[in-house]
């Protein structure tokens, strides 16, 4: 059974690029056939996340139009052999792709691959409706701010009201300090005002911006950021895994600085 | 429903977030903005009066999307009222 999942937020900025291309690369790593959809038209990242950027020739544009095969414009993972990538046009915009072409071309992907993962733009438009019309399970990612959370749950609301009947939470760039100095709503909070099962929460971690640099998906990788990409992608295969502990370096590093500071002030 | 304490003690961030979402989200989500809530209000301050002495400014109304447990929708989105009366006979 070929799942089609579609990673949206509303707001722009929250990760969705960075969680479509962990997510993703986790379940090519634990053997999935995978392909990632950027629907992103107009304004493509996934394949510069994915360090893929070189190797484009045609979009899904071309596909969509008829310039090519399916298969030609996929662009095959350098790192997992099973997991494929299919780049978004740059050169134009959201109106070149319509619903009814989405689900065409997707029904075809579904028949050779184990997961369609749709990295969705940010916003409620046509590229919204693009990306959401062949889906049928989400993940929405947000981040413990008030405008992300606000714009997540719009985004809920239009999914129930498509008939998704899996919506699944992910809150990203989670910083336990402020949520400790009660600076920062807590993961429950979030889950409590969205009222949406859980899958996982990704802690502020610098390494994603230095895999990001690289074009180097972390998932898997020994980072906070990595462990938390894993057991979401874990999760999304169904496994139960619990929720991972917070980073205990920074509390490390913290009570460290703090002993050297008392010996300074005696 | 405001804690008497919290008018003593300043409110982290965090929770003054969680607060004014939820406010929001009600608002958003219902689709019905807070000046038509508040006009709700003037309207059911104004039938109630007919009958009791309330307190028209400590009442509150909110939609809650929590529903009652008498009904199986879990999401239905329910309006409450909190209206203090002051006088129970008729005026």
């Amino acid at each position: 059974m070929s799942e089609v999942i579609v990673v949206t937020s509303g707001k722009g900025g929250v990760g969705k690029t960075t969680t479509s291309a962990n997510v993703g690369t986790g379940l090519a790593s634990l053997g999935k056939k995978v392909v990632l959809i950027d629907t992103d038209i107009g304004l493509r990242n996934l394949d510069v996340v994915m360090g893929l950027e070189n190797r484009i020739v045609y979009n899904l544009v071309d596909v969509v139009e008829g310039n090519c095969r399916i298969k030609q414009a996929l662009i095959k993972d350098k790192r997992y052999p099973s997991l494929y990538l299919m780049p978004s046009a740059q050169t134009r915009d959201k109106s070149s792709v319509n619903p009814g072409q989405m689900k065409k071309m997707i029904a075809a992907l579904k028949e050779q691959y184990d997961y369609v993962i749709l990295d969705c733009p940010a916003g409620i438009e046509q590229g919204f409706q693009n990306a959401i019309a062949a889906a049928d399970r989400a993940i929405v990612v947000t981040t413990p701010e008030v405008s992300a959370i606000r714009d997540a749950d719009r985004i809920i609301g239009l999914l129930e009201a498509n008939d998704f009947n899996k919506i699944d939470l992910v809150v990203n760039r989670v910083r336990n300090d402020l949520i400790k100095r009660g600076d920062m709503m807590s993961i429950n909070d979030v889950v409590d005002i969205l009222s949406i099962p859980l899958l996982g929460f990704v802690p502020d971690d610098e390494n994603v911006v230095i895999a990001t640099n690289q074009g180097e998906p972390l998932v898997g990788s020994n980072t906070y950021a990595g462990i938390a990409y894993m057991n979401i992608t874990k999760r999304v295969t169904g496994l139960e895994v619990p929720l991972m502990e917070f980073p205990k370096t920074v509390t490390f590093w913290t009570r460290v600085s703090e002993i050297f500071k008392k010996k300074q002030e005696v | 429903m405001k804690n008497i304490f919290s008018v003593f003690k300043k409110k982290k961030s965090g929770e003054v977030a969680k607060d004014r979402l939820k406010i929001l989200l009600i608002s958003d989500r219902v689709n019905c903005s807070p000046e038509i809530l508040e006009r709700i209000k003037a309207d059911i301050a104004e039938v109630i009066s007919k009958y009791m002495k309330i307190d028209v400014e400590t009442m509150e109304i909110q939609i809650s999307k929590t529903g009652m447990k008498s009904m199986n929708a879990s999401k239905t989105p329910t309006l409450y009222a909190n209206i203090p009366i002051l006088d129970l006979r008729n005026k």
